[in-house]
């Protein structure tokens, strides 16, 4: 009976997330967030690779919403900007736009090898450059792509839960 | 009502039942969240995340759309006053809170309406596309839920012979019979319906959505940042919570206090909170089970649900 998993049998790993170090701006946003932090996505170029792992860290597997992390739909929800791959020429407008919707104070997190170097991508034609040449980015996250466990772990200290 | 209760306990009574509307709102949204992801297989936030997330939005810097006017920043206010004055009015503890005689079926019902217009009209205000479309549908959906509510309500007041709701209340209470007949069976369906319509939950509305095409009510609230954004949750979260609330005592009102005293208070308040927290559990369970519905089929739910409210005060007033 499903109703069982009320009390327990959750698919979550209790142990999957581990505490990393974090570079002092990010503590002092966690400060901020105390628990609860609400990230707009924006793709802004990517295989879709990191999207996969992305989704996973809201799977019953990782579950961040636990940590109090949850995706918006507006960015003017949002405490964060999630952004995953390089930043095509298409897409960096609507990255800029997307940043100045977002209220004070902001946080960027560049999400894989593609936002924070470009990646795989490096000098394509379509590529602007890496996030970091668009908009300030705060927080990388390494990784082609990164695993959820990394992804979590690195929210989670951005959460401050 | 009566006059054994002085002023002094009234008034005492309607800023418990702000206090607890204000704090018990958000928790209830915090626990059917908890149990809907315990349901799914996930641990899920802790209970209290929502008033985690109102005390970050609370400190957050506020954005207000360039061409907006001044509705835009008035219609989170109207939304949490309007609720507000309902959980201080409404008989949720006792029988007689200050002012129990405005408790008026019609007055809390449109209270609550207006709470909803001012929330539309705010979305229209930014100017953008989803905000109109959000509000048009909430409205459209809005415009058979309340009367929806209303009637149902009213036909718990055909018995008792007033609309004032400590009346229908203690009414019920004096003559438990009234709790099982048919119209009360009816009713109670249709305010169920329009409770999880009311607070834009699943099969009408999917709280949890992405997608703005899909979007009802987040639509609207999609400019909202910051304090804005804060009231605008915690007064959807009290909407929540005062309607739950008002369901559990009219049609499970055993353990409200009918006369004064800290004894009888507590009791009530233990009493409500258990019956809020088992509905919302309810409510959670039932919403993993189910896919939201088209947008063009909730219009045929909602006249459904004024069907059974119609229904409910046609077999009062036919077995009165």
């Amino acid at each position: 009976m499903r109703l069982r998993t009320l009390v327990r049998r959750w698919r979550t790993h209790p142990a999957a997330i581990a505490p990393v170090e974090s570079p002092p701006g990010i503590r002092e946003a966690a400060a901020r967030h105390r628990g609860s932090l609400q990230l707009r996505h924006v793709d802004a170029g990517s295989c879709n690779g990191c999207e996969l792992e992305i989704a996973s860290i809201f799977s019953p597997v990782y579950d961040a919403e636990r940590f109090g992390i949850r995706l918006e739909a507006s960015p003017r929800h949002a405490d964060a900007l999630l952004v995953t791959g390089p930043v095509t020429r298409n897409m960096a407008g609507p990255l800029r736009k997307t940043f100045d919707a977002l209220a004070e104070p902001r946080v960027v997190v560049a999400l894989g090898d593609c936002a924070r170097n470009c990646g795989a991508f490096a000098g394509a034609y379509g590529v602007e450059g890496a996030v970091g040449d668009v908009v300030p980015v705060d927080l990388e996250i390494p990784g082609c792509p990164p695993a959820p466990e990394a992804i979590v772990a690195a929210l989670r200290n951005l959460a401050g839960s | 009502m009566t006059s054994t209760w002085s002023v002094a306990a009234d008034a005492a009574i309607s800023v418990l039942q702000m206090a607890g509307v204000v704090l018990g709102g958000p928790l209830l949204v915090g626990l059917m969240r908890t149990v809907r992801c315990r349901l799914e297989g996930r641990v899920g936030p802790p209970v209290r995340q929502p008033l985690l997330d109102l005390r970050k939005l609370a400190r957050r810097q506020r954005t207000r759309p360039e061409h907006a006017s001044w509705i835009f920043g008035l219609a989170p206010l109207l939304l949490v006053a309007t609720t507000l004055v309902v959980a201080a009015v409404a008989p949720l503890l006792a029988t007689g809170p200050a002012l129990g005689w405005s408790a008026d079926l019609f007055a809390v019902v449109y209270l609550l309406l207006l709470g909803s217009v001012a929330l539309a009209l705010g979305g229209l205000d930014t100017g953008t596309a989803f905000g109109g479309m959000g509000a048009s549908r909430a409205l459209t959906i809005g415009a058979v839920a309340e009367p929806a509510l209303l009637v149902s309500i009213l036909a718990l007041s055909v018995p008792a012979h007033s609309s004032n709701l400590p009346a229908i209340i203690s009414g019920s209470l004096a003559h438990p019979l009234w709790l099982a007949t048919p119209e009360r069976l009816l009713a109670l369906a249709a305010f169920v319906i329009v409770i999880v319509a009311e607070c834009g939950r699943l099969p009408v509305d999917n709280p949890g959505t992405h997608l703005e095409l899909t979007m009802i009510h987040e639509a609207m609230v999609l400019e909202y940042s910051g304090s804005d954004l804060a009231l605008i949750k915690l007064g959807e979260s009290m909407r929540l919570g005062v309607l739950v609330a008002l369901f559990a005592v009219l049609f499970v009102p055993w353990g409200i206090a009918t006369s004064p005293g800290p004894e009888h208070l507590a009791v009530s308040l233990v009493s409500l909170v258990a019956k809020v927290a088992v509905l919302g559990v309810g409510l959670a369970a039932f919403e993993v089970g189910v896919a939201k519905l088209r947008l063009f089929r909730v219009p045929e739910l909602m006249a459904g649900a004024f069907v059974l409210a119609v229904l409910a005060v046609l077999s009062a007033l036919v077995l009165a």
